[in-house]
């Protein structure tokens, strides 16, 4: 599989995505800047976790308008692979490739601590995994309060889009919601970090399998 | 001509900073504050001299990028 990760002034989790990648058997990613008006010719483009643009105006807002994003909209439309996570969730809400937006979390603290996690269906990103399986993904956010309007959550649950759902919502997500994917299937924004449980210094190796899915998608 | 644009959540969106600041100035004794709200201000310098015109620019500035309309408002006030 080959891959790129788009990096904003402010991600810093692009290494760790990389890492994962690499270890769930894809080609070393392309890191691809956020001023760049092309992506190089490649399965999967993810958005890391980190604090494009020091969240200013709003979580995602800004690194959302850069000129990377309409070729990643391009990707996404060609049925390209897209995966978000964590500010790379919000970046994908604000651009609006996933519908809702991720609000300051109800608790108003920054979470930072692995969470339990179930998958709801099968999907590109989750085929690896049983369904009703129940995973550990760390977390690392102040913004995963994910919201949109009834009829949004209406349409995400009645054509099955919530991927995964957190068994002890952390954060106050509207319906638990911890990962949705677009009517297409083909982009998933999700706030907890599967690239950071792939190895055995981690809390566990349960992100491991969403990788090795894409790279077995790829293929 | 200058613009203030005033962002605020839709109303039924959970404010959990508004909620916060609620329960701060109960704290603090002021037991008539029902419900608080928090929005954010951006003030805007413009070199329109036409307030119409400010305004309609003002606009789609805040549909492009200012407000996230999923979730917040905005009110356009032009100042001078």
């Amino acid at each position: 599989m080959r891959s790129a990760i788009v990096v904003f002034p402010g991600s810093n989790r692009e290494h760790d995505a990389a890492r994962a990648i690499r270890l769930a058997g894809g080609e070393a990613p392309d890191l691809v800047w956020h001023t760049e008006t092309e992506l190089p010719d490649v399965d999967l483009v993810m958005i890391p976790g980190g604090f494009a643009h020091g969240d200013y105006l709003r979580a995602g807002a800004i690194a959302a308008r850069s000129p990377i994003m309409r070729a990643v909209a391009n990707h996404a439309e060609r049925g390209g692979f897209v995966l978000g996570v964590c500010n790379g969730f919000q970046v994908l809400t604000e651009a609006r490739l996933l519908p809702g937006a991720l609000m300051r979390n109800a608790c108003l603290t920054f979470i930072c601590r692995p969470v339990g996690i179930r998958v709801e269906r099968s999907s590109l990103f989750s085929w690896r995994y049983d369904k009703g399986a129940e995973l550990v993904f760390p977390t690392a956010h102040h913004e995963g309060n994910y919201r949109a309007d009834e009829e949004t959550l209406r349409e995400l649950e009645g054509e099955g889009r919530v991927v995964f759902r957190y068994t002890d919502n952390p954060n106050g997500s509207a319906n638990d919601i911890a990962g949705i994917v677009n009517a297409k299937g083909n982009v998933l924004g999700m706030m907890p970090h599967p690239e950071d449980a792939v190895e055995a210094i981690h809390v566990c190796t349960d992100g491991l399998d969403l990788f090795r899915g894409l790279v077995g998608a790829a293929t | 001509m200058k613009a203030r644009v005033t962002i605020t959540l839709k109303p039924g969106v959970l404010d959990p900073q508004g909620k916060a600041i609620e329960g701060a100035l109960a704290d603090l004794g002021f037991a008539d504050v029902a419900s608080a709200r928090q929005g954010k201000v951006i003030d805007l310098e413009l070199s329109a001299t036409d307030e119409a015109a400010a305004r309609a620019e003002v606009g789609q500035m805040c549909e492009a990028l200012l407000a996230n309309t999923v979730v917040e408002r905005y009110d356009i006030a032009i100042l001078a």
